[in-house]
């Protein structure tokens, strides 16, 4: 099967064929970083800039492993260091690193839909790092690729995701690959923060966790976002995590081979307790070892679609 | 294009078996050798040759996969990028022989690109070549060490090489146009 996208904006558009294909080609790329020499010369000579908009660690740095790890030249480029502050445009910033080099851009941006119009202004490859509330291809796929990788199969699996889904980008990339990929998804919070219109066929809204926690074979705990107002949706943290934490007492409620996931940082404590955390069931750092052949896979398939196509 | 059968399915036998004999006479202390197959075909054909010196010697001698798409050197090249298939290498190759096995050797690019990703995995004593079909017309400055039938092609003609475990037949056509 041939790549046939210049960008990787949303897992929306993304067919469930184009998502096993990024996940079986991760499965390759994992090969790679488990060797001793964990680089390959794939992207020699291709320059990858990494635009980030909003602070970021694990997916910055996450990006910047995958790209080292295929021999790209990287620059990266951080808003507060930079001439956004000077009152650039997002086109401009973009049409000047296009004229520097750059094949691919890693985007990720307070704004949804940023990407898109990075992609529309330039000719390079846009991919998304994650955009306002809107997605977070990168992240969903890493989740995607460790289930997977845990469970066999995606089909069928009963996931639950907890949390903040108004607010969170994680969750709508989430909700759109599980259900292309055949999974059934729960969704829980407080009412303020999980609408009515996230129900569709295939999705179920709960706002008692220890009801929705009832034969689930995935949690997906969400982050409380302080940047992003989650707090102003409930009335205190210490409520919030004594009805939707995560405890080792709750757990029980799920079936005995529940796989826990959280895209990070975790608030210990707030979204699940430490016990929780280091339950030899949760595969939080999995996902980030996950998370680079994932990202490699993106860089290599988009890169592929420029020389076939450029 | 016209066909012509290079190969029968037991002149295929034949030229796998001398070509584990050849091995074998090389390396007579065989304590450190292993086959390292070139995906897709040349994994089915080291396969073959490490199950047939494992029952002549009676032991077991270390056999890995390479999938060497990420060693081309054509992504900048504009030319289509074949899928991704997964390497294995189980063993250490520090010290070793190398043998590496592919079923055509033609430019010599892919072998140019399996030396790169057999010394990614560290530094073998020696690397050396087995192929099916040496058909000339090379690129690069590689040769094989252990050839099955070398032919003269020219480069309008195609070697399609055919094996039991993935085409339920094992032969070698050349397909050729009126003239060539």
């Amino acid at each position: 099967m041939e790549f046939k996208r210049k960008n990787i904006i949303s897992i929306a558009e993304l067919s469930a064929d184009e998502i096993l294909h990024i996940l079986d080609t991760a499965s390759s790329m994992k090969e790679v970083t488990s060797r001793n020499m964990k680089k390959v010369p794939t992207l020699k000579g291709i320059t990858v800039v990494n635009l980030f908009f909003e602070p970021s660690t694990r997916t910055r740095s996450s990006f910047e492993i995958a790209e080292k790890r295929l021999s790209a030249d990287i620059l990266n480029f951080t808003s507060s260091q930079s001439s956004v502050v000077k009152g650039e445009s997002l086109s401009d910033t973009a049409k000047n690193l296009e004229s520097m080099g750059a094949s691919i851009i890693v985007i990720r941006h307070p704004m949804s839909g940023a990407p898109w119009v990075l992609a529309r202004e330039t000719s390079a490859s846009i991919i998304n790092a994650g955009d306002g509330r809107h997605e977070h291809p990168s992240q969903s796929l890493l989740d995607l690729f460790t289930i997977r990788q845990v469970k066999g199969k995606i089909e069928n699996l009963n996931v639950l995701i907890v949390g903040d889904i108004l607010n969170s980008r994680v969750a709508r990339s989430n909700i759109n690959g599980l259900l292309k990929l055949g999974a059934k998804v729960k969704l829980v919070g407080p009412g303020s923060l999980v609408p009515d219109y996230f129900e569709q066929p295939g999705v179920k809204i709960f706002y008692n966790l220890e009801k929705a926690l009832e034969d689930v074979d995935v949690i997906i705990m969400l982050r409380v976002q302080k940047e992003r107002k989650s707090l102003e949706y409930f009335p205190s943290i210490r409520e919030y995590s004594r009805f939707y934490g995560l405890t080792g007492e709750n757990l029980k409620i799920a079936k005995n081979d529940v796989t826990i996931m959280h895209p990070g940082p975790i608030n210990r404590g707030v979204e699940m307790t430490s016990e929780v955390a280091d339950d030899s069931r949760s595969v939080i750092l999995e996902q980030v070892t996950n998370g680079i052949a994932v990202r490699m896979a993106m860089l290599y398939l988009t890169a592929s679609w420029r020389s076939n196509n450029l | 294009m016209k066909e012509k059968t290079l190969l029968s399915s037991k002149d295929l036998e034949r030229k796998t078996t001398r070509i584990v004999h050849e091995i074998l006479e090389d390396n007579n202390d065989n304590n450190d050798i292993a086959i390292v197959g070139i995906k897709t075909r040349g994994e089915y054909l080291g396969r073959r040759i490490v199950e047939e010196i494992n029952t002549i010697e009676k032991k077991e001698i270390p056999f890995g996969t390479l999938d060497i798409t990420l060693y081309r050197d054509d992504l900048r090249n504009n030319l289509a990028l074949p899928e991704l298939k997964e390497t294995n290498i189980p063993f250490n190759v520090e010290n070793k022989t190398i043998i590496l096995v592919d079923d055509v050797l033609f430019t010599g690019r892919t072998i140019r690109a399996a030396i790169d990703a057999v010394m990614d995995f560290g530094r073998p004593a020696n690397i050396k070549l087995a192929v099916l079909v040496d058909r000339g017309l090379r690129e690069l400055p590689i040769q094989a060490d252990y050839i099955g039938l070398s032919i003269e092609t020219v480069s309008s003609q195609k070697i399609k090489v055919f094996l039991k475990e993935k085409d339920k037949k094992d032969k070698v056509v050349l397909l050729y146009n009126n003239g060539i």
